[in-house]
């Protein structure tokens, strides 16, 4: 509802009643923090900050934490148990075991039935809850938007902060619309409408800006869609992505481990109704695009800016009239070993990688799954799929997906971040291809040397079937469509 | 945190747009558990060869003439990505002191200030400028006045760059910000009291 006859935006509902401390001139504002999310990567000096001063976790009943960036994916051994070759790695997820244990936060650690990446077990465990804040120190964090949650990600400075006062200095950021109007087509997906989204506006374009994604594509988007959606905001430069909740939130949040339930539950839902952007609400700026004219798409470059149609060529530098712009996709086309006018369809690859706190939840599963049965993964090329949590395995493997991967020839592994960030063993070698579902396509990203195109799984599975960058559209009979 | 008011030294251009936090600092060093070492392997990918230690002497960082650098100029748009505060602990292990660009990656600002590092957003032809004059003299110097929001070129041309109040004051005094937060506890009990937890982790 307006207050006061000012419409407000779903951004301004969610900020406003988290104000410790107004924002003034010599101060940016204090905002409480009603969900902190820890992993071991970037929480170990903030731990040792708060030992060295002495200081407590404020409110471990608001943290929560699980093993996933540096954690490897290799198989179990006899005893059940996954083992953590690399010493850093094990050392790092020890200290973090410690942290945890010794500040009183819940935490799932390696091969625990509930763990997996940060940002798919929130939502998962119904933690993830519309109008709330939520941080964690990885720039992901703007997955749990697809809720209606204010959820960004922090530094390891500021998870101290978090750790230690469960509040947050922050200056308001902007907000941004962007419409997605009509609907999808056949084998065009939500990963599709992102990378359509930072292609247009660019890696710095939400900068300093909160989007809210709106229209009649996001709202026909299930939950999981909507996350992949609100996951790459960072990749356009904004910290958070929002999508008011609706039913559609609801029925998915119902029931979870940590949702609401009985009176609460309603209380809650009547809440969650009045988060919605107020009818006139202004915001900064707004852009729109057009879901039925959106294609698969498919990055050729080294940021995820570097975006287009998947049947369209890769474009040349000498038309590009910013210098430096010039320089940049030269340099991107040189570490791609790409040529200017070069079409990617029917480009060779050397490994699929289906994964990744964008693309690795149930229905990335299945949508792969439907597509590789029947069928064989190319000769010489490897095809990784990383459930995002073992709940994730489980359901996917009490349904049977596992076997359709296995005999398709796809490796099907333990949860984890992955090839996503190639911390532990899944990399890329030097030179290699990827089509990825992951979100960042930087030089090195996913392992020194390789080289990543960034795609949804759709189009990931179909280019696995054919050893080539592949249009899925092309492949597809009677999928359904608009689906993720 | 060190107070930081002035700033005065060489500056080493990197003239490539948005250069993300992989770049700056690899994933495969996110392994620490703490801040020691990271200096090292700023920009690693760029600087080593295939071997990841062998100096590539044709990237900037090795040259002899532009050792000891205390500003480093970048492209477009610097830091965005990941939010890795290992990004601001490798710069500073690499003895920078300032980055200045003609924006910023948010997180990275974040990260960047409360740490010491500062980030200067200048105008296009600034930036230009202060490329074309680090290439042409690597011994050129800048000043940083922190206080007056200043950046002095060789020439003695002020350009003024924007910081927020807050971060000023911090940086100036030597203050951290959790300092400051650890001592609002009665209204943070306040906001608590009156408003119910949405979760509880633990339960
Ligand atoms: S899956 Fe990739 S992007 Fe997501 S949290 Fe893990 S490393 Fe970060």
């Amino acid at each position: 509802m307006a207050e006061n006859g000012k419409a407000r935006t779903l951004f301004e509902k969610v900020w406003q009643p988290h104000i410790v401390r107004e924002q003034s001139d010599d101060t940016p504002a204090v905002l409480y923090i009603d969900l902190h999310l820890v992993h071991e990567v970037t929480s170990p000096q903030a731990f040792s900050m708060l030992r060295e001063r002495g200081l407590k976790v404020r409110r471990p009943d608001l943290t929560i934490g699980t093993m996933d960036h540096s954690t490897p994916t290799t198989p179990r051994n006899d005893l059940g148990v996954i083992p953590v070759a690399d010493a850093m790695a094990s050392k790092q997820l020890d200290t973090f075991a410690k942290n945890c244990e010794d500040f009183g936060i819940p935490m799932y650690a390696l091969g625990d039935e509930h763990q997996g990446i940060v940002h798919v077990i929130g939502p998962e465990k119904g933690l993830t809850q519309p109008g709330m804040t939520i941080v964690c120190g990885d720039s992901h964090t703007s997955t749990h938007g697809a809720f209606g949650a204010l959820a960004f990600g922090i530094g390891t400075s500021e998870l101290g902060h978090v750790l230690a006062t469960q509040t947050l200095l922050q200056n308001k950021p902007k907000t941004m619309a962007v419409n997605v109007a009509g609907r999808l087509g056949a084998g065009v997906t939500a990963k599709d409408i992102i990378l359509a989204v930072i292609a247009k506006i660019g890696i710095g374009g939400g900068t300093g800006r909160v989007f809210e994604y709106r229209g009649e594509a996001i709202r026909s988007l299930s939950m999981e869609g909507r996350m992949t959606v609100c996951n790459m905001s960072i990749e356009g430069g904004a910290r958070a992505g929002m999508v008011a909740p609706d039913d559609t939130t609801y029925e998915y949040i119902a029931g979870r481990e940590h949702a609401p339930s009985g009176a609460e539950w309603d209380a809650a839902v009547a809440r969650w109704r009045d988060l919605p952007s107020d009818e006139g609400a202004v915001f900064d700026k707004e852009i729109t695009i057009h879901a039925d004219e959106l294609t698969p798409m498919i990055t050729y470059g080294t940021n995820p800016g570097m975006g287009m149609p998947i049947t369209a060529a890769v474009p040349a530098p000498e038309d590009e009239s910013d210098y430096n712009r010039k320089i940049a996709l030269d340099k991107a086309l040189t570490y791609m070993d790409l040529a200017p006018g070069q079409r990617l369809l029917g480009q060779a690859i050397d490994v699929v990688f289906i994964g990744s706190c964008t693309n690795s939840r149930i229905t990335d599963l299945r949508q792969a799954a439907d597509f590789i049965k029947g069928r064989k993964v190319a000769e010489g090329l490897r095809m990784m799929v990383v459930p995002g949590s073992q709940q994730v395995k489980a359901q996917a493997e009490s349904e049977g997906l596992d076997a359709i991967f296995r005999e398709a020839g796809a490796e099907w592994r333990e949860a984890g971040c992955s090839m996503c960030i190639a911390m532990n063993g899944d990399q890329l070698q030097p030179g290699q291809y990827a089509v990825s579902t992951s979100n960042r396509n930087f030089e090195g990203r996913q392992g020194k040397g390789g080289r990543t195109f960034l795609a949804s799984p759709l189009t990931a599975a179909a280019s696995a079937v054919a050893g080539v960058v592949t249009d899925p559209r092309a492949m597809m009979t009677g999928l359904s469509q608009g689906e993720g | 945190m060190e107070k930081l008011s002035h700033i005065q030294g060489t500056i080493v251009p990197i003239p490539v747009n948005d250069i993300d936090t992989d770049q700056i600092i690899p994933a495969r060093f996110l392994k620490v558990t703490d801040k020691v070492g990271l200096g090292k392997a700023a920009f690693c990918d760029w600087r080593y060869g295939e071997d990841g230690e062998t100096p590539n002497p044709d990237f900037i960082l090795n040259k002899v003439e532009y050792q000891g650098a205390a500003v480093l100029v970048a492209g477009d748009n610097f830091g965005c990505g990941s939010s890795r505060e290992h990004a601001p602990w490798a710069l500073l292990g690499a003895g920078f002191k300032a980055v200045v660009s003609t924006d910023f990656a948010d997180i990275f600002r974040n990260n960047a200030l409360k740490n010491g590092l500062l980030p200067i957003a200048v105008d296009a032809d600034t930036q230009q400028q202060l490329f074309s004059l680090a290439e042409e003299d690597p011994r050129a110097a800048v000043q940083i006045n922190v206080e007056t929001q200043t950046l002095t070129l060789p020439d003695g041309r002020k350009v003024s760059f924007p910081l927020d109040g807050f971060s000023k004051y911090c940086l100036l005094n030597g203050v951290d910000q959790l300092g400051y937060l650890l001592a609002l506890d009665d209204e943070v009990r306040e906001f608590e009291a009156k408003n119910p937890q949405r979760v509880v982790t633990t339960a």
